[in-house]
Order: structure tokens, then sequence, then C-alpha cells
């Protein structure tokens, strides 16, 4: 008699496993829109000339990239819960993700910000533009070119690193296989079609970059 | 006019301007020469305020450019700079180039900054390469493309910072004979540069730079042929 607790593989599974892999896209979205957004400007805080300004950044940041993420995740969601915030594990999860995914970002936009000629900024400054001109119009364009390539990594990364969230029970591509793996005893086949899902994810991410890197920075 | 009264300026301890006093006049073409490190360089970013100075004053049309009052912004719409190399926005095509802080600093409209700026680009001999990104252009034209960039704003003052050291040899004529132009035109210019024959042919008065001081002046002729200071004769024999 084979009836037991464990059954085959069926196209449920499938379709659980690709509900998996929108929640993973999902959280690398807004892990990287927030992310980015954040980094950006705590990026170019580091570059001020203002100790006062930086040095609570780099701090903050150096934390955030020194502490493993998974750890980060239960400290989050516990801490935020002691708080008495009362969110939900997606709401934590994209929190954790964005100041992580933002301290990474930070420094890949501090070193684009800087990889901008003093000279070329000058000459901005010198044909009457403010600070924020030269910013806008000169440092912006050029340092995305030089750091595009760089935040692209970061985010397949990131996209990889939401797997880890599976600790404080949010069912994304990774936690979704798991499951289906407990009843169906079929690991490499589900881990298999895990990593399909993830490569498919990821691939187009890395073909940009790849196109953007042979286009080269000017 | 330009106007600097025992100009002081330091990068921490080190002074590299030690009170210098210059005027220059309305079309007139100073040529600043002397070896590196001796402050020429660093004097033409003051007058246009991109650094700050530790004393003296410094007058542009008689507004004091290091007065906290002056919007620096403002005055440097008068005062076209170009330096020895990183000039032009890799990221823009040549007219974009030109035209960009017309656009955004003097609100022109789109189709008078492109009339404008395509004007620029034929003075300066580039307007077969408007649409063309400076990393197809050489390092004359892209040099040519930042002095044209400097006149969109229609500045007063000219400051030329080495512009043609960082150039191979052959393309430093073709930057030269765009600086000749100017001269001819009346623009009021300072040049710094290491370039003697074009220091004689062009300069209405040299003036030499010595460890932050100005060692010695005079109209290309007396100071070339017969200079008056010893280390003036020393800098001289050395370049040449």
């Amino acid at each position: 008699m084979q009836q037991t607790i464990f059954t085959t593989l069926s196209i449920n599974d499938l379709w659980f496993m690709m509900e998996g892999a929108a929640k993973t896209l999902w959280l690398t979205f807004w892990g990287a829109l927030l992310g980015t957004c954040l980094g950006a400007v705590l990026g170019w805080i580091k570059t001020l000339d203002n100790w006062l300004l930086t040095s609570p950044v780099n701090m903050v940041t150096d934390v955030l990239r020194s502490v493993p993420l998974l750890i980060q995740f239960v400290l989050w969601s516990s801490g935020l819960g002691i708080l008495g915030f009362n969110l939900d594990v997606f709401h934590i999860s994209v929190i954790a993700l964005s100041l992580y995914m933002a301290a990474y970002v930070s420094e890949v936009v501090r070193g684009g910000i800087l990889a901008v000629p003093t000279v070329t900024r000058k000459a901005a400054r010198s044909l009457g533009m403010t600070y924020w001109q030269d910013l806008r119009y000169v440092v912006l364009p050029i340092g995305t070119g030089i750091v595009l390539p760089a935040w692209i990594g970061l985010v397949l990364g990131l996209m990889k690193d939401t797997s880890l969230v599976a600790v404080i029970g949010y069912i994304e591509l990774l936690r979704a296989s798991q499951i289906i793996i407990n009843r169906t005893q079929e690991p490499i086949l589900v881990l298999l079609g895990a990593g399909i899902f993830y490569f498919a994810l990821g691939y187009p991410i890395s073909k940009l970059s790849g196109r953007i890197k042979t286009q080269g920075a000017y | 006019m330009i106007v600097i009264e025992d100009l002081h300026k330091s990068f921490g301890s080190l002074e590299v301007l030690r009170g210098v006093t210059m005027t220059v006049q309305k079309s007139e073409v100073v040529v600043v020469i002397g070896a590196s490190g001796s402050g020429k360089s660093t004097l033409l970013q003051c007058i246009n305020g991109l650094e700050p100075i530790q004393g003296g004053r410094i007058e542009v049309d008689g507004v004091e450019v290091h007065a906290p009052k002056t919007d620096l912004n403002k005055l440097r719409r008068k005062i076209g700079i170009v330096f020895q190399q990183y000039n032009v926005f890799p990221h823009l095509t040549a007219l974009e180039n030109v035209t960009l802080a017309p656009r955004k600093v003097l609100g022109t409209s789109r189709e008078e900054a492109r009339e404008m700026g395509l004007a620029q680009l034929k003075h300066v001999g580039l307007l077969d390469k408007a649409d063309v990104y400076p990393r197809a252009l050489s390092g004359g034209q892209q040099q040519r493309l930042a002095i044209a960039r400097a006149l969109a704003m229609k500045p007063g003052y000219m400051l030329f910072d080495e512009i043609t050291s960082a150039l191979d040899p052959e393309l430093v004529g073709e930057v030269l004979d765009t600086l000749r132009m100017l001269s001819h035109e009346g623009m009021t210019m300072i040049c710094v540069t290491h370039e003697m024959g074009f220091a004689r042919e062009v300069a209405h008065r040299i003036v030499f730079f010595d460890e932050g001081v100005i060692c010695e002046e005079g109209p290309p002729a007396e100071l070339l042929d017969n200079p008056q200071q010893p280390r003036t004769r020393q800098f001289l024999r050395q370049v040449r």
C-alpha cells in the first residue's frame, strides 16, 4: 500500500510556486525601489563635507552592511512587534530589505558621485549653474551611467536575498518550494524548478546589465 | 575690469598665492606664465569664485567676488573658464553641451538656444559635430567645444587654464587659433599657458608668477627678450 501522507507533484504545486515567485518579485521590486531612493539620499549625504551629517549615516550603513540579513529579519520582526507596531510579514520584510539595500546603494551612489571629475563639476558651476543644477544635469546622468552595472548587481543580490524572509514566515518562492518538498519528498525536482524560476526572474536583469556594460560609459 | 588686490589663498597650511595684485582692463589679453605650482591656475579659479580666498579682494566689474552678499551664480555668467581637461559633459552631444547652461541658467527657449548653440559651434569650427558625443571628438575639438560652451553664456571675460597642456602636439594649433580669433574679436582674456610663441604673439601683457607672487610683468617683447628678474631669466631659459 503506497498510500501515505506524501503525495505526488501536481499542477497546483506549480501554481503555488508561481505565486511564490510573484511574491519574490514583489519583495524585490519594493526593496529595490525604496532601497534605491533612500540609498541615493544617503550616498549623496556621504559625499558632503559635513561630518555631523556623514558620520551618523556612515555608522548606520556600516551596521546594516555588516549584520547578516537573516539576523536583521528576525530583529526587525521581533523588534517592531515589541515596539507595538502591528505590521504584517510582508511589510516587515520590505522594511528590512529596503534598509539593507539602501546601505549598499549608498556606497555605490557615493562612489558614482565621486567618480564625476571635479573639473567637470567646476565647469558646470562656472557656467552659472547652481549646486542643484550641477547635481541634476551633470552629476546625476554621468554618475548613473557609471553606477548602473553595480546597481543591477545589487538588485540581483537582493532578489536572491529575499529568500531569507522565509525565517519570519513569509511564503515566497523558496519557502513555497520547501512546503512542497515536505509534502512530496521530491527535493531535487522542486529545487530545480525553484532554480529555474529564480533564473527566469534574474536573467533579464543581468542581461540588461550586460547590455549597459557593452555600451560602455562615455 | 578685473581688479585683484593683495590676494592670499591657501590650501590647508600651504599658501599658494601670497599677495597678488593685478588689474586686467577690458579687451586686454593677459598671459600668465610660471612654473607648475606657482599658483597660476588657482588664481583663475579664485577670480570666478570657484575657490574661496583667505585674504585680499577680487573685483569683477565693480562686484567683489568673495563678498558674502555676491550672487556667484550670477557673477559667473560673466566669466567663462576653460580647464586643461575633463571640461565637456560626456553625456551630452556637442550642441547640448553648448545649450545646457543657457537653457537652465538663462531660461532661453529650446529653439533660441539651438540657434545660438549652432552659431557658437560654427564660430569654433564644430558645426558639423553638433550631434556628436564628446567621446567621438579629438582632444582639440573637445577644448574648442568647451570654449564654445563658455561663449554661449556671452561672458565679458574668458579665463583659460593651460587648455593646450593635455593635448597631442598636432592638436595644439587649432585650439590656439581659436584663442587668436577671440583676441582679435576683442575678448578680455587671461590665459595661463606654456606656449611662449603664442604668448608673444597674442598677449598685450605677460605676467610671470613665481612662488605665489607676481615676480615680473610687462609687454611680451620686454619680458621675454629682456627680463629684469633673475628668476624670470631662469624660467625662460628652462622653457625654451
